[in-house]
């Protein structure tokens, strides 16, 4: 669906993308993740054609945006960051002058609007000014531009950014809903947003790609061991320690502090990806200790994320 | 074509959705009000010319101020981005742009109709030069749109905008009342790029080739500069 091959975009002399190559297939639910100003937007926007690459080609379908930059924009759906609309229009006159600019006839201007204030809950607010409307509903009423084609990319830039937590969850519902269908792109820095709604996940840092894969099989690359968290009634450290220690494979155990005298609280680091579960299960059975806690943490999106970009 | 009819609309009903339409319209209609009929009554005369002699002058500050916003707003604001990943084209958006600021213009001039009228109810008018004046006025209206159009595209402020585009249509506007200031050998030259002279053989009704290629020239120089600025600004 997109090819992206070689992008590189230079401000002056500052490198936002550095050399970033790309399939994005259709169908796909992708997130652009990175810390601020990893080059999440200025990729974007090239995709778009608002942009021109310092170097590099970008084919969407079968079209360079180079040089059928129209035919392109034809294909995709956008909604740069922060839905920067007209202030001082009305929303419907605003739907209305989308629609004309994408040659609806009048009836089917009349359907599609309704079909999106529809799915973007816009009923209320069509005769308000949009200067008027609050993040969240200003938000929508992007969406509802970025979807009057029916396009079949949607690029989405932070589309959740500044809304409240349940707004949030409307979006994430709006985008999954529209996904079923349509490949989407779409930038954020919040990581569970990712986790929640996309298929894959493109972290960059500092203008190039540092993991890319589903959420899961970023996580087990980057995995290097598990650890086991485990809170016992009654128990020694010492002891506790000696006894698992002998399991193998299991590498180090820390006492963690505790606000309960009589509660142990220990991380059992295990090497490899390996799941000790049962076997520390079966040794703390056979010694009768109280279990108050005991569960495996996964290596997070989050650490990973940290781990990928605050290096060098 | 289709889009820059819709952008030409977009733009026209974002004039008078706005109280600027109004507010800019009856500062013209004032000032220029005042300044023809004081003058009216001392020269006693049926005739419009002082009304069209004055009209580049109150031009070169009205139309940028109703200019300055094209671009500039769009870019403050940022919804430049939002038009341009929509299938429209630079130049659609440029030309839409321009003909809704000469539009504008056009509906600016209207109500000026009122004084031909009345004065022909009192005296004797001569009906050639006000119909010249008013294509004249038109040509001129849309050259200076267009240059305010470039200035607007220059920066991200209005302030700015309409500044430099008052800067550009007064010397537009002046700069062949100044032909002593320069040097024998580009008089001449000097003297054809003055909006000033080339609106007044309008007015006086010889509707002369030169003069009308003279502001097709300006409109389109401007607005290629336009959407230069645009492009540069990627």
């Amino acid at each position: 669906m997109i090819h992206i091959e070689g992008l590189t975009k230079y401000y002056d002399d500052f490198c936002a993308v550095d050399n970033i190559s790309l399939d994005i297939r259709k169908g796909e639910i992708i997130g652009l993740l990175g810390p601020n100003g990893a080059g999440k937007t200025t990729t974007l926007r090239m995709l778009t054609g608002y942009f021109q690459p310092s170097s590099g080609t970008i084919k969407v379908k079968d079209f360079f945006v180079s040089d059928q930059a129209l035919d392109v924009k034809r294909c995709i759906g956008y909604l740069p960051e922060s839905a920067p609309l007209y202030h001082d229009m009305i929303v419907y006159d605003y739907l209305c002058y989308v629609a004309d600019i994408w040659g609806f006839t009048s009836e089917g201007k009349v359907s599609r609007i309704r079909k999106l204030s529809d799915l973007c809950g816009l009923e209320n607010i069509m005769h308000k000014t949009i200067g008027e409307l609050s993040k969240g509903l200003k938000q929508r009423v992007g969406i509802a531009h970025a979807m009057m084609s029916d396009p079949e990319i949607l690029i989405l830039d932070e589309p959740t950014s500044g809304l409240d937590p349940n707004q949030i969850v409307e979006i994430r519902k709006i985008i999954k809903d529209i996904g079923k269908e349509k490949t989407i792109i779409l930038s954020t820095h919040i990581l569970t947003e990712a986790e929640a709604t996309c298929d894959r996940i493109i972290i960059i840092n500092k203008g190039k790609i540092v993991a890319d894969g589903t959420t899961e099989s970023i996580k087990q690359s980057e995995e290097e061991g598990s650890s086991i968290n485990i809170s016992l009634k009654d128990a020694e450290f010492s002891t506790v320690e000696s006894v698992l220690k002998s399991i193998p494979n299991v590498m180090e155990i820390k006492k963690n502090p505790s606000d309960q005298e009589t509660i142990l609280s220990i991380t059992v680091h295990v090497k490899d990806a390996k799941d000790l579960r049962e076997d520390i299960y079966l040794m703390i059975k056979k010694h009768d200790w109280i279990i108050i806690e005991f569960y495996q943490e996964r290596h997070s999106l989050e650490n990973i994320f940290r781990t990928l970009t605050m290096e060098s | 074509m289709q889009q820059i009819k819709h952008i030409f609309y977009k733009e026209l009903k974002d004039y008078f959705t706005s109280p600027i339409a109004y507010i800019v319209i009856s500062i013209f209609l004032l000032v220029t009000g005042w300044f023809f009929f004081m003058a009216f009554f001392l020269s006693n005369q049926a005739s419009l010319r002082s009304f069209f002699s004055l009209l580049p002058f109150t031009f070169a500050f009205v139309i940028p101020a109703v200019t300055m916003r094209l671009f500039s707003e769009e870019m403050s604001i940022g919804s430049y981005e939002v038009l341009m990943t929509l299938p429209v084209s630079l130049s659609d958006i440029v030309v839409g742009k321009f003909l809704a600021g000469s539009a504008f213009v056009a509906a600016m001039l209207l109500p000026t109709l009122a004084y031909p009228l009345t004065i022909s109810f009192v005296g004797n008018l001569d009906w050639g030069p006000v119909v010249g004046g008013y294509l004249g006025a038109f040509f001129l209206g849309s050259a200076y749109t267009a240059v305010g159009l470039f200035a607007s595209a220059l920066t991200r402020n209005q302030i700015i905008a309409f500044i430099i585009g008052v800067l550009v249509c007064f010397s537009l506007t002046l700069v062949d009342k100044m032909l002593f200031f320069f040097p024998q050998s580009i008089v001449q030259v000097v003297g054809y790029i003055g909006a000033d002279f080339h609106f007044q053989n309008i007015s006086k009704g010889i509707v002369d080739s030169r003069d009308i290629l003279y502001f097709a020239s300006v409109i389109f120089i401007s607005l290629y500069g336009s959407a230069l600025a645009m492009t540069e600004k990627k």
